[in-house]
Order: structure tokens, then sequence, then C-alpha cells
């Protein structure tokens, strides 16, 4: 069952110049991104900085407005639109949706206590028993396994792991059905990483969640995802089952950004691809297909004729017009 | 242009840079942080040594040690850095940086020019009001006797070194007109402008994208061959040292709790930290929705330091009576191999 359902989400910025502030251009930060979550599921949206995976998850919490497109979400069987509703209307819809941050250190108010923290969502949606908001914040710390005592400390006291528990903790106030988590274990130390990835994945299996993860680190992305969408200059350009995207990869990007993950293994050194050049310029895209520029099999057809997602089987999408003849490497069958 | 390091740098067996048993404080109103707490460890020519641990390890502060650039409160509290450098007959001899005045001109002479330092972050290390052929410049300046033009156009050379596209262009520009990755790539030009034959690379990767990071990497291992540079890498990422480095110090605290060949310290670990941390690596190449190996509690608070062996408290394997009250030394394990941990002997 579906919970989020995006079709064609675009978010374009203008780009003014000159004394008149005349627009000039935009930046196609997010250009046409389609994606769903299913009930219970985690979507992995990977890519480098720049690639709009950030801006495409702020327009799905509607922290940004998108230029166009829809954000479907599933509340108890019900769908509704969020992409034309006005903030009063949202507000419904806020509680089943919530954000863990990425920087734990700038995302918690630090004049205000754990216990306060924790219990903002709550007051702000009503929860007025002051004894009623102390038991379910209690509850929740209990939930992320910090001590309930920590309730009046500020957040200065606490480690990073910490603090992202307590983020993690607020979120889960409201008793969401989606988690949109943006980055919430690259801040942190590999030993703190650990804790915090077994924790997103034990609250998962309790309490039916489901998980727009956003991150970098394909690593990361291996252990918690069933699914994983990869976007480059504003574009899904391949999503599949989490397995085959890593083991079978489709598009050259892909294949090349599993390729350049340093593998914890001395006896494993191997010639990485190397891409050429940078991402071109979010606001001056390439013509045809977007990473033809870099790209080792790019062919005349690249340089000039957009690739659509096509579908190559068991839910796996491509955009790339050589999607079916490249023979590309993955990084091998999981063990 | 061809290294200036000489045949009998390269070929002698003393290490080109050896440091032991370092200290480096910070006294602070709340008390002594001891941030680098005795660190030992020799790197030889053209090999490249990998300083791993997380945060608060004392990783960086051990790199701004060796060049004597530690910000107060910070002081150095013992030890000794050994630096192999090139008499005027092109004999090597051993000069220890430590006492060496930090402002004279002896270190001055040093730092950039014989052993040099790339950042983390290049946006935080550059001046913003001038152009980056200006900063490289100045090093050229400082330590040759090239004039302006010739300095100029050294560094456009070394720009066009390090991948630069357009390096007669891109020598105007300022560092905020470069992306990320140019702006690592006119770093490492800097820090490579007076032939040093040691590079200290401080998390040169870290604020990179994974495929940029590649690009950087495989440009500092070109570099590295090409002159027999020695490198000290430090970094959190056990993926960059199991492909960059070889010979590993791991460090805790401000400790190095192990220290041994990549091979080993990979495949053998020995300290109890050491296999915690490599088991909690997320792999690529583990079934998708798997759960970690975690290591209990986080890094503590550099005032909480616990007494005995700082990684007691987090250690599945520490002994009662003897870890959380005395503190380890250093074991010899065989061939360029120690570890400081109780469970392989000098118990009390």
């Amino acid at each position: 069952m579906t919970i989020l359902d995006v079709k064609n989400l675009k978010k374009y910025f203008p780009i003014h110049k000159g004394l008149l502030r005349k627009l000039v251009g935009h930046v196609k930060a997010v250009d046409d991104v389609s994606f769903s979550v299913a009930r219970g599921e985690t979507l992995a949206l990977v890519g480098e900085s720049g690639c709009g995976k950030t801006t495409a998850s702020r327009c799905i919490m509607r922290a940004l407005q998108p230029s166009s497109g829809e954000i479907n979400i599933t509340i108890d069987g019900k769908t509704t639109d969020l992409a034309p509703l006005e903030k009063s209307e949202l507000k419904l819809f806020r509680r089943h949706m919530q954000m863990v941050f990425q920087d734990p250190f700038s995302s918690l108010n630090p004049r205000m206590m754990v216990g306060d923290l924790i219990a903002e969502p709550l007051l702000i949606n009503g929860m007025d028993n002051e004894s009623e908001r102390r038991a379910r914040v209690r509850e929740l710390l209990d939930l992320v396994s910090l001590p309930t005592a920590y309730m009046n400390r500020f957040p200065h006291a606490f480690s990073g792991g910490q603090r992202q528990r307590i983020g993690i903790a607020r979120a889960l106030a409201l008793n969401p059905s989606l988690i949109v988590a943006d980055e919430p274990v690259s801040a942190l130390d590999v030993s703190v990483q650990a804790q915090i990835i077994n924790l997103l994945l034990d609250l998962q299996d309790r309490l039916g969640l489901s998980y727009l993860f956003v991150a970098h680190d394909l690593s990361v992305v291996k252990h918690v995802s069933d699914r994983v969408a990869v976007m480059y200059l504003g574009q899904l350009v391949e999503i599949a089952p989490t397995e085959a995207l890593f083991v079978t990869p489709r598009h050259p990007y892909t294949e090349a950004l599993l390729s350049a993950v340093p593998k914890p293994d001395p006896r494993a050194r191997q010639e990485r691809i190397i891409l050429s050049r940078e991402v071109a310029d979010a606001a001056n895209p390439p013509s045809g297909c977007a990473f033809h520029p870099r790209c080792s099999f790019a062919t005349d057809q690249c340089k000039s004729e957009r690739p659509q997602l096509q579908d190559v089987g068991q839910g796996h999408q491509v955009r790339c017009h050589h999607a079916r003849t490249l023979a590309l490497q993955g990084v091998g069958p999981s063990v | 242009m061809p290294p200036i390091l000489m045949v009998d740098l390269m070929t002698t067996s003393q290490p080109l840079l050896s440091v032991k048993n370092l200290k480096t404080y910070f006294a602070l109103d709340d008390g002594v942080v001891k941030a680098v707490d005795g660190v030992s460890f020799d790197i030889h020519a053209g090999r490249t040594l990998g300083i791993v641990g997380e945060s608060g390890c004392g990783k960086s502060i051990t790199a701004r040690t060796i060049l004597g650039i530690v910000d107060r409160p910070g002081r150095i509290e013992g030890g000794e850095i050994w630096l192999t450098r090139q008499a005027e007959d092109g004999k090597p001899y051993q000069t220890d940086l430590l006492t060496l005045p930090l402002e004279g001109p002896e270190m001055r002479a040093i730092r950039g020019k014989e052993i040099a330092l790339v950042f983390q972050e290049p946006m935080a290390s550059f001046s913003h009001y001038y152009t980056v052929g200006n900063q490289i410049m100045e090093s050229i300046l400082l330590h040759t006797a090239l004039s302006e033009e010739g300095a100029r156009q050294r560094a456009i050379d070394l720009l066009g070194m390090v991948g630069v596209p357009k390096p007669e262009r891109r020598i105007d520009d300022y560092p905020f007109q470069l992306s990320g990755g140019l702006r690592q790539r006119v770093m490492i030009a800097m820090a490579l402008a007076c032939d040093p034959h040691v590079l200290i690379a401080d998390e040169p990767t870290t604020a990179l994208d994974v495929t940029t990071q590649a690009q950087v990497l495989n440009l500092l291992q070109t570099i590295q061959k090409e002159r027999s540079l020695s490198v000290i890498l430090i970094t959190h990422d056990m993926g960059v040292i199991a492909e960059m480095a070889d010979d590993v110090v791991v460090m805790y605290l401000g400790r190095a709790v192990e220290r041994g060949p990549v091979d080993a310290i990979f495949y053998d670990p020995k300290h109890p930290y050491t296999k915690a941390l490599l088991r909690s690596i997320p792999s690529i190449t583990a079934k998708p929705r798997t759960k970690l190996a975690t290591l209990e509690g986080s890094i503590p608070h550099p005032f909480a330091r616990p007494k005995g062996c700082p990684f007691h408290p987090r250690c599945a394997e520490a002994i009662k009576g003897v870890c959380d009250s005395h503190e380890p030394v250093s074991i010899a394990q065989g061939e360029g191999r120690d570890v400081s941990c109780f469970l392989y002997g000098g118990q009390p």
C-alpha cells in the first residue's frame, strides 16, 4: 500500500540579473521527479551535492513550495495532494509526516530542555495536559533508548549520537506514518553511526514507519533501504530495489558512484572508475542526457536526445538510451 | 619538475620523520585536555601512513604539532619529532623539530618547504581576498629564489599538474569561484609548490562528494608515485585508509592504540577498539536491511577522560581491576606492529 506518491515534482529557482532584476533563467533543482513509498518501506534518495535530493525532500514536506507536480499522501485510506494546500490546511497532515535532520547540533534549540523539546510538537497539536505530555515524553525517550532522567537537561550536555536520538524522539512524538530523514547519520562518528542506523531499523519494525532516507553514503544506504532512487542534476536517473541497484546497476552514473566508494578492505584495492570533469551547472544543464559530458559510453544520440525513464523489468527504471545494451559493473553479490 | 630529493635521502634506512611519545595538552579553565598523549610513529620515504580515529582522538592536533602550528592554549608538553634533512653536501642528518623555536627561521624554512599540509576545508583555509595564483606564489617566493614571473609560471605548471583545467586562466580566479573539488586540487598544488618531502593531508576528501573524492585520491597516489613523497593521511574513513595507506596508526582519545601495516590492521586487528571499529562500518556489500555490530556508548568528553585505559568503559574485553586503573603501555607485536592493551601483556 502506497503512503507517499510523488508525481512530476518540479522545483525551479528563478535567477534574476541586472538592475531591474530581470528574470534570466531557472535553476532546475528538481526536474520532473516521480516516485512512491509504500507503507513500512524505506526508499533512499541518493546523489551528490547539488543533485536536488534535499530540495525534493523539502518540497515533499512542503517546507518549500514546489513549482509543479503532485505530492499524494495516503492517511487512513484517504489520499490527499499536498502541493496545492494552504498553510492552515497543511497542519492537519504535518503530524503524519515528520523530519529527522542531519546536524544534531544545530537542529535542537539550545535554550530548551530535552523534555520540552520533545513535548513541543505534542503541545502544538493540542495535548494540553502536562502530566500526559510528560508521560508521552518518557515513553519516547524509552523508545530511543535514552534514560528518562535526561528530560531536564539541555542539549549541550549530550553527544552527537544522543542528540540524534533526541531528534528522532521528537519526530516520533505524534506517531507519524512517514519519516523524511535528511542525512541522519552523516554527521556522526562511525561507532555512533552504527547505533543510529540500528535504531532507525528497529523503530521501523516496531512502529511500521515508512522512511524517505536522503543520503549520500552508499554503504549506509545499502544497510537501511528497500529501494534506492539515484538523482543527478535534478532528475531521477535510476530507481530499483536495493540489491538490484548495487549488484546490477543499469545507469553509467550509478556504476561510477558505486565504484568510487572506498572499500574498507586493503586486499580489494582496484581501479576505480574516475569520472572526468565535474557536475554541470544546474542553471545551464547540458543538452540531451544531462550526464553525457562525463559518460564514457555517450554517443551522438546522448548529446541531442533527452532520455526518458524506461522500465527494464522487476521495478527497475533507468534514464539512459543504452540501458539495455550496456554491461555495467556492480559491487558484487551481498554477503 | 624533477623532485629535488637526492638519492641519499631516498635510500637511507632512517625514517624520514620519526615521532616519539608526542604530547600536546590544552590547559583550559575546566581542566587539562590531553589532546595528544604519547603518540609515536615513523614514516619512511615514499610511503603513506594513515592516521585513523573518530572525532576528538587527536589526529589533527598531531599533524599541527608536527608543524608547530598548535593554536593557544595548546602546548607541546613533551616528545621528539625527528626530521631527516639534507645538509649542503647532500648528507642526511636529523633535527628534532621540538628543539627549534616555533617562530624561528629554521622552523619557517621547514614549514611549507620540507613538510607541507593539506587542510580539510579548503574554503576555510584560503584567503578570500587573494587570487589562488597569489596564494600559491606566496610560498614559492618565500622559499625559493625564483622571480615573480618565474613563480607565476611555476604556479601555472603546478595547477596543470593537479588537473586544474585551463590553469593559465584559473590562476587569476579567487577561491570562491572554484568548486569544492577544484579548490582541493589547488590546495594540493599549493602544498607541493616547494617540493616538500613530507605531505600531511588532514581529511583531504571529507568535504567532497564520492566521485570527486575518487579523483582527488587518485591524484594524491599519482603525485606520490612521481615524486616518492611521504604522505601522512589523516582520516576517519576506514575505506580511505584501506585504499591509500601502507601503514596505519589507530588513535583513540589522544592515544595511538594500535599501529601496523594496513593488511594486518584490517585482517588481524589486535586492539578491541580497532576490532569494534571495523565491525561497525557499514558495508556496501551487506545484505539490505541488516543491523550493524555496534560499539556501546559514545566517545567520552575530553574532560571526563576515563581512568586507566581510556577505552575500557566501552570495551567488551576489559579486565576488571586492571584496565580501569592502570594505563596500558605499547607492546610490540612483531615487525612494525604494536598495540596498547593489557590483553597482550604488560599487566601490572
